[in-house]
Order: C-alpha cells, then structure tokens, then sequence
C-alpha cells in the first residue's frame, strides 16, 4: 500500500481526516457485525433479560432446517439465472454497438438507463407486466397454452424476479462489455482481417477471449448484486411466496430477524452471508490484482 | 476498418432496436397504464396505445392518492428522496476524499490498519447484518431521523478507493512543488487536489445520487414515522392493498414519476456517469 | 544570494540501501553545478535533499550559512524546477507563478510586478492567462522556470528539467538557462544524466556514480583528466577508448603493438590505457604505428569515426572524411595524450597530466 514519494509529516490531522469515516465504520458496520457473530452463538430467553451460550446449535439447526437449505438452493439459481441471462444480454448488445461506430452514441444512450431505475420499481413494472388479470404477458402465454399465475406457481413467480433483476443489470454488463470491446486494439483486428477472418469470426476468435478478464469480473459482480442488491424486488412483488418459492438467503435474513425476531436463527444466517460477501470480495480483489499486472 | 457488408449492419441495427424495444417495454406499458382510468385497465390486458386520462392520474397522484394509504403527500415523499439521495452523496464524497487523502499524503501508525477498516465495509452490506445495524441505530435513538437514514450509509470503500487510485495518478511533483511554494496539507487539498478531482467527484455524484434515490430496505428498516418515508416505500405501499383494488393507473404514474430524476441524470450526464461506473468498480 | 555547503551527507532507506554515501560539496554564491551521472547514482536524491523532499540521513546541509536538515522546503529560500514541469493544472499561468508568493502573504502589487518581470524575461507574457495544457512543451518549461524565477529564492534546483524536450528545444533551453543563470547570479544546482548537457551548462560538474563522487571539477577539467576509467567512459561522445596495455619500461604495449611513450610512463606492468578518439590519428608511414583493422564507420558530416579493432580491443577513431580507408591501417597517438589507470581500481594513475587539461578555463560568455 503505497504512499506519495514524499509526504506531510503532520502527526494528528491524518487521524483526523479519517475519524469520520473510521467512526462511521466501527460503530455501523464492524461493531453489528462482530454483533451478529456473538448472538449467533447464543440464545436469548423470551423476555431478553438473558442470553445463553448454545455454541454451534444455530448453524446445526440452519443446514437440517429443510427451508433453509431450499433457500439457500433458490438463490443459487436466482443468481446464475439473473448473470447467465444480464451478461449474455449485455454482451450481445455491447458487440453490436461496437461494430457501429457512428450510431454507438445513441445506441449507448438507449440501453443505459434501465440501471437508473429502482428495484423496487422494476418489480413493480414486471409485476405489472405479468399481472394475472391485467398485465400484458399473460394475455399472449394464455394464446400459447400457458396459464400464467405468479401468486400460485413458484416457478413463474422466480422467472418474474428473475426477469426484473436480470432487465435492469442488463446495462451495467452493457456498459462494462462494451468498454472491454473498445480497448481491443485495433490493429489486432486489423490483422485478423488481412488473415481473412470476418466480423463474427472475428468476434468469437478474437474479442471474446480477450474479454475474459472482463467476463470473470462481471460474473463475480453480478452475483453479488443478485445476492444482495435485489432485496426490493423480491419485496415488492413476491415477498418471498408463493410458498417461499422466492424467498432468498437475504429475504430470510430479513424475515426470521425483522419481522419474525428470531435473533439467533437471523444472526447465523447472516454470518453464513457474510462469509460467502468476503469469499465473493476474495476471489474479485485477487482477480484486479492480477489484471492490473497485465 | 474499411469494411463494407451492409446487411450486417442492417442486422447489428435491427437487432439493437428491437433490444431497445423490449428493454423499454415494461416503461412504456407504464406510462401508457398511467395515461387510463382503472375501469379500463381492469377490464383485461394493458391497451397498447395511450388513453385520455393522463393529467387526471397525475394529478391525483401529486395531491391525493397517496394519503387514501396513510401515505404523506406525494411531493412530500420526492422531497425525502431528494434530501436522502443528496445527504449520501455529499457526506460519501466528503468522508471519502479525506481518508484518501489521509491514506496516500501522509505516513502514519495504523496507516495500515485504517486501510483495512475501510476495506472491511465492502464485505459487509447492509443487507448481512440487519438486526445488529438496526439494534445500534435505535439504541443510539436514531430511529425516525435524517441522522439514522443517511449517516450509515455513507461509509464507504468504494468511494475512498476511487479517490485513492485518482490520487496515485497526480503526479508527486505536484505535492513537491506545492509544499516548495509553501502550501501546507489542507492548503495543497484545497488548492490543488479538490479542484483536480472535480471530474471524479462530478462521475461519484452521479452514482451515488442514484444510489442514494433507490435506497429501500434501510428506510425500511429505520423509519416507521410515515413523515420520513421516500418514494421507494410509498411504491411499495401503494401496491400490498389488503382488499379492494390496486391502484394500477395511479401506481404506474407514481412509478413514471419516481424513476425520472435518476433516469434524467444517466441520460444527461452519460459521461459522467459511465465513468463513475467503470471506475468505482476497478 | 548564498552559497550552498553540502557535507558528508548520506541517504540510506529503510532496509539499508545507500543511495547516496557521504557527499561533500561546498558550492559557492552564483556558482553553477552540476551533478550528472547514469540513472541510480544518487543525483536525484542528493538534490531532493537539499530541497527538503527527501530527509537527509546522515550529515549537514548549510543553505547562506544556515543548516536547514530540520527545515521545511518552503522555509528553506529554494526553487526547484522538476522534469515533468508540475505546473499547477487547473491554474493559469498567471496563478501558477504568483501561488508561491500568494502562500507567503506578498501584497498583490509585488505580485504582480514580479510576475510581470518574470514573463518578459521568459517571453511568456501573451500566455499569462492561459492554463498550462494549451502551452506547447517548450512554453510550459519556460513556466516552469518562471515560477522559480518570481520566487527570487537563493538558490535554484534544476532536476532534469529539459528530458522531455525534444532535441532541438533541449539545445536551445540549455542556452536560455545559462544565460537567466549568469543574468540573475543566482546558486544553481542542476541534476542530469546528459553528458552533453553537463560540459556545456556547469561551471563546475560533480560526476556521481554509485552514490559516491567520482570527481569534481570544471568541465573541460574533467574531460581532459578523467579522475577514474567510469568518468572517462561516462564524460565525452564518442566515448573513451579503454583497452588493455602492458608498460615494459617507457615502452607501452596494446596486443600486438608497442608504443614509445617517451617519458610518460607513471609505473609498470599492466594498465587500463584511455586515449580519446580525436587524438588518434591515422599514422605516417615512418612512425610507430597500432595495426588496426576497419569494422564500420559512422558519417558526423565534419568528422567521421571509424571503429574497428587493434588486436582483439574494440577502439574507435575520428578522422577527417577525406581521409581515405582501407580494411587494415595504421593508426597513432601522442603519448601525451594518452591516460593511464589503475586496473583493480580504475583510478587514474598520478603524474601524467596532458597538457591541454592545463588551459585555463574559459571565461563565461554572457
């Protein structure tokens, strides 16, 4: 961790130019969260007036409580559905504006704004699209056979969720592809060129390795903000049902700790999260380490 | 690249705007629900073409519709919005441009340490730890205060780490030839750093503007005092009716309207944004 | 005005680098200096010592008298011109001389007129109100020094500051500050690895190398009485020929060849012989001669250099281009001309000093 060549030797206002931040981190962030590790060993009496020492017992009680482990399945879907889906979308979109260069302004204008809108808004949008009685979707799926019924069927209402959180992600992977597509260089296309190869040649030869790199990244971002960023989405639309058929690890957290005050059962689940976030930071941090030698 | 296939680029601009068209479709159902009286809309599929009600719906939705839900005023709500998205904004930007500048222009004990400190928020989202957060927040009696909305959710790493990396880019000379000029630390930061990072400040605002727009589950969380409630949670009230019928026409118009401003922005200020985007993220 | 007294001073980092070890120089009021030497060799960090950049581990530097190791770069009465200029970006021209003097309280109007003079001196005048990208490299140098100019400090630090000129700016700036310098009288010390641009700025030249002093002296000094084998390789283009010799008595041999030295001998046995390229010439039939054979040449339009090899030795020659060539010739050397060092340390040998390093040195042209 670098410094300037030269620094200012003042001895107290570094401390003090990092007080607000440091403060605001240990008392919002390190001291809950030490928190949330300590209750998650211990059980408290129905009064609260006493708290015991039950070591592991909420984490046993987690991984053979069967909803805990469809959860915890659900969101792995959830996930690879929402970054499978964003990711390809977005690149398909970023390797068609990339071959237009005139028109790449306009185009780029027209696909970044969905990341500005709320989640709780895009799930009020598609919530509304696929609404059984009145919404646009199910009017045609009924022409093809299929009776769309998100508040009954927990397979339609995960492709619901899916579909909202993967629309507005679509932009971010857009936007990323695209700038990963213009740093190619252009003499190595060139010269893929001269070697006779042509555009979707090109692009699957050529770009499409080159953006590995950009790809890991994207994945490891995308199922962080799938995890963690889509709370609003399933809040607004499925709250978790039918059936807890949408009910992710975070929803859960959310619900057996807000709303149903189990601390205990809460406070494990969140140190289970906690550890997947820093997995999740490990692995992107040690991946940028190494890109940034390239 | 001296290229010439013409139908591929028909194709690259079919395929565009017909991936335009569906990623636009949801927005324009709703601006098109917002413009039709709920009779119509209940009556079976969205229609495809806009109806007459427009100004009727938006302007129940400015005066009245909200408090049939025991809601504040719509303009009430947007103006919390705008106060919370605002007070992030400014308090990350101004938090995280000290610490880096803490971090990079001084050496000190616990240099290392406070580096980590900060670095540990990232793994930490709100979202992981909820009881506890919410546990401190009300024992510090922050319940139900613009305090207790923004203040923990200005902490952040990326930010610091943005402004960190665009500091190791200025070049040290710089800070040598300030400090021969006579230009003390927070002289040299007024002088020459702030004016420097305006770029990276204007792309940070733009972000966390947005951020700070679409928060959900803190307010939630923290705020049970209808007076301090944003849109984000009027939306979500709008719509968990217990019986009788949503307000399709009305909800969608309250949608249109809560997602303009972040929209606005993105699209006016694209550089801005795209490079708040692509660098926040390295 | 001052002069700068630099004694025994060291750098050593943490871990125990030493990157400059126990430099003295005592440089006197309006004296130009320069260090010089190939990247690495502590140049750089002995002048960010005296700036106050960089903290002195070991000895004492004296700025008019006063020994300023504890004192802040700003208090210390210096200026300081960096390779990469430094202007204040988002500054003006105007605001980028004047903010030194605004941090130290001088009223507007001094502010102003220093400026002024500044920039008529500097013939920026007409950009005064410009921000520095939209200067061409040349103008931003001229900033550069005009923000140490207005300053009118007791000394001047240069720290490469014509490296990124390209070539032809480079020559005519080393003009200018030569002549700002002896205008203004004021102590410079100028940091470069450029040969060149040493011989013709310094009045003195402090070759570095390895954190040490190699030598100290005044260009042509240096030039004509190399104190090591390092200087004279590093001092002068083309550089020195250095090649193996054997002295027998006042006899010198160089592979197959043997050269009478009549008298110039300093010792006996194997020696590291120096001779310049201008001071071989192509011999006369009649006289001693090194058989050397033609590789290539290289075309300098008034001079040509031949390079080829005597024995196994690499040697290269400058001669006139009418001179003409053949693939084996003969080629001699005044033994006057010829130097002689010490092969396990590189020293110069004691007692032969050509005659020419005994010129005196030429005055200053103004």
């Amino acid at each position: 961790m670098d410094t300037k060549r030269t620094t200012f030797n003042n001895r107290l206002l570094p401390y003090l130019l990092l007080a607000p931040q440091l403060a605001i981190t240990l008392v919002f962030f390190i001291w809950p969260a030490a928190q949330a590790v300590k209750s998650s060993f211990e059980r408290e009496d129905p009064f609260g007036f006493s708290t015991v020492f039950v070591g592991l017992t909420h984490y046993r009680q987690l991984f053979a409580d069967p909803n805990y482990l469809d959860a915890l399945w659900r969101t792995a879907v959830f996930a690879v559905s929402v970054t499978a889906l964003s990711m390809l979308l977005g690149l398909a979109f970023a390797a068609a504006v990339d071959r237009l260069a005139r028109s790449a302004k306009i185009y780029t204008t027209l696909l970044v704004w969905p990341y500005a809108v709320a989640p709780v808004v895009a799930g009020v949008l598609w919530w509304f699209l696929f609404n059984t009685s009145t919404g646009l979707l199910p009017f045609f799926l009924e022409r093809l056979g299929i009776r769309w019924d998100h508040d009954l069927n927990g397979t339609h209402a995960m492709i619901l969720i899916i579909i909202a959180a993967a629309w507005k992600q679509i932009s971010y992977n857009f936007l990323f592809f695209l700038a990963g597509l213009q740093s190619v260089p252009q003499s190595l296309i060139e010269a893929a060129a001269i070697d006779g190869s042509g555009p979707v040649r090109r692009f699957f030869t050529i770009s499409l390795p080159l953006l590995s790199p950009t790809t890991f990244f994207l994945f490891i971002i995308n199922v962080n903000y799938t995890m963690f960023d889509t709370f609003p989405i399933v809040d607004a639309t499925t709250g978790g049902g039918p059936a807890q058929a949408t009910t992710t690890l975070v929803y859960k957290v959310y619900q057996d700790g807000y709303v149903g005050l189990n601390i205990g059962s809460s406070s494990a689940q969140s140190v289970l999260l906690m550890l997947i976030v820093m997995l999740l930071t490990f692995v992107q941090f040690r991946f940028v380490e190494r890109r940034v030698q390239y | 690249m001296v290229e010439n296939r013409p139908f591929l680029t028909f194709l690259t601009h079919a395929f565009l705007i017909l991936g335009f068209l569906v990623v636009a479709l949801p927005v324009y159902v709703a601006i098109v629900a917002s413009t039709h009286d709920v009779s119509t809309l209940m009556s079976g599929p969205v229609p495809l073409l806009p109806g007459s009600h427009l100004i009727e719906n938006y302007s129940t939705i400015l005066t009245s519709a909200a408090a049939a839900h025991g809601l504040p005023n719509y303009s009430h709500m947007a103006l919390n919005s705008l106060i919370m998205a605002l007070a992030i904004t400014v308090g990350k930007i101004a938090i995280s441009i000290l610490s880096a500048f803490a971090i990079v222009y001084f050496r000190f004990p616990f240099r290392l340490l406070a580096f980590w400190i900060i670095f540990v928020t990232l793994m930490l989202p709100v979202e992981v730890r909820i009881m506890p957060t919410y546990k401190i927040v009300a024992d510090l009696g922050m319940l139900n205060s613009w305090a207790g909305l923004t203040i923990p959710l200005i902490a952040s790493a990326t930010a610091t780490f943005l402004f960190r990396q665009f500091f190791m880019t200025v070049p040290d000379e710089l800070l040598e030839a300030a400090r021969v000029d006579g230009a003390g630390p927070m002289k040299f930061f007024r002088d020459i750093l702030l004016p420097l990072s305006r770029t990276n400040i204007g792309a940070l605002c733009v972000i966390l503007f947005i951020y700070g727009w679409v928060q959900y589950l803190w307010p939630l969380l923290v705020t049970t005092d209808p007076g301090y409630y944003t849109l984000m949670m009027g939306m979500k009230r709008m719509v968990t009716v217990q019986d009788g019928v949503i307000q399709w026409q009305l909800v969608m118009a309250g949608s249109v309207l809560a997602m303009l401003p972040p929209i606005l922005v993105v699209v006016f200020m694209q550089r801005l944004f795209i490079r708040g985007l692509t660098e926040t993220e390295k | 005005m001052a002069g700068i007294h630099i004694s025994e001073v060291s750098k050593i980092y943490t871990g125990g680098v030493k990157a400059v070890s126990s430099v003295s120089i005592d440089i006197v009021d309006g004296e130009f200096i320069v260090l010089v030497g190939p990247s690495g060799c502590g140049k750089s960090t002995l002048l960010r010592m005296v700036a106050g950049l960089e903290a002195i581990s070991a000895g004492e530097v004296k700025i008019a008298g006063r020994v300023v190791n504890q004192i802040e770069p700003a208090e210390r009465d210096i200026a300081m011109v960096f390779q990469n200029y430094a202007l204040y970006p988002h500054m003006t021209v105007y605001n980028n001389l004047a903010y030194g003097l605004k941090n130290r309280g001088t009223p507007k109007a001094e502010i102003d007129a220093r400026v002024a003079e500044a920039a008529r001196m500097l013939e920026i005048t007409q950009y005064l109100e410009r921000k520095p990208r939209q200067l061409s490299g040349g103008q931003r140098q001229r900033v550069a020094m005009g923000r140490a100019i207005v300053r009118k400090p007791a000394a001047f630090l240069f720290d490469e500051p014509l490296s990124n000129l390209d070539a032809k700016l480079r020559v005519s700036m080393r003009g200018e500050i030569k002549r700002l310098q002896r205008r203004l009288g004021t102590t410079s010390i100028y940091v470069t690895h450029d040969q060149l641009e040493a011989m013709t700025l310094a009045d003195r030249l402090v070759v570095l190398n390895g954190g040490q002093i190699e030598q100290i002296g005044a260009p042509l000094e240096v030039y004509h009485a190399p104190a090591s084998t390092f200087v004279a390789s590093f001092i002068g283009s083309p550089a020195m020929n250095l090649v193996k010799g054997e002295l027998h008595g006042d006899k010198l041999a160089i592979g197959p060849a043997m050269v009478a030295l009549n008298g110039f001998a300093p010792t006996s046995g194997s020696v590291t012989v120096g001779v310049r390229a201008e001071d071989l010439r192509i011999a006369r039939d009649d006289e001693e001669a090194l058989p050397f054979r033609l590789e290539y040449t290289e075309e300098l339009g008034a001079q040509r250099l031949i390079h080829g090899t005597v024995g196994d030795q690499q040697i290269t020659a400058a001669v006139s281009p009418e001179i003409a060539l053949s693939p084996d010739m003969r080629i001699a050397v005044d033994a006057k001309r010829l130097h002689f060092f010490s092969i396990e340390t590189g020293k110069r040998l004691p007692g032969n000093v050509p005659a020419e390093a005994k010129l005196a040195p030429v005055e200053p042209v103004i």
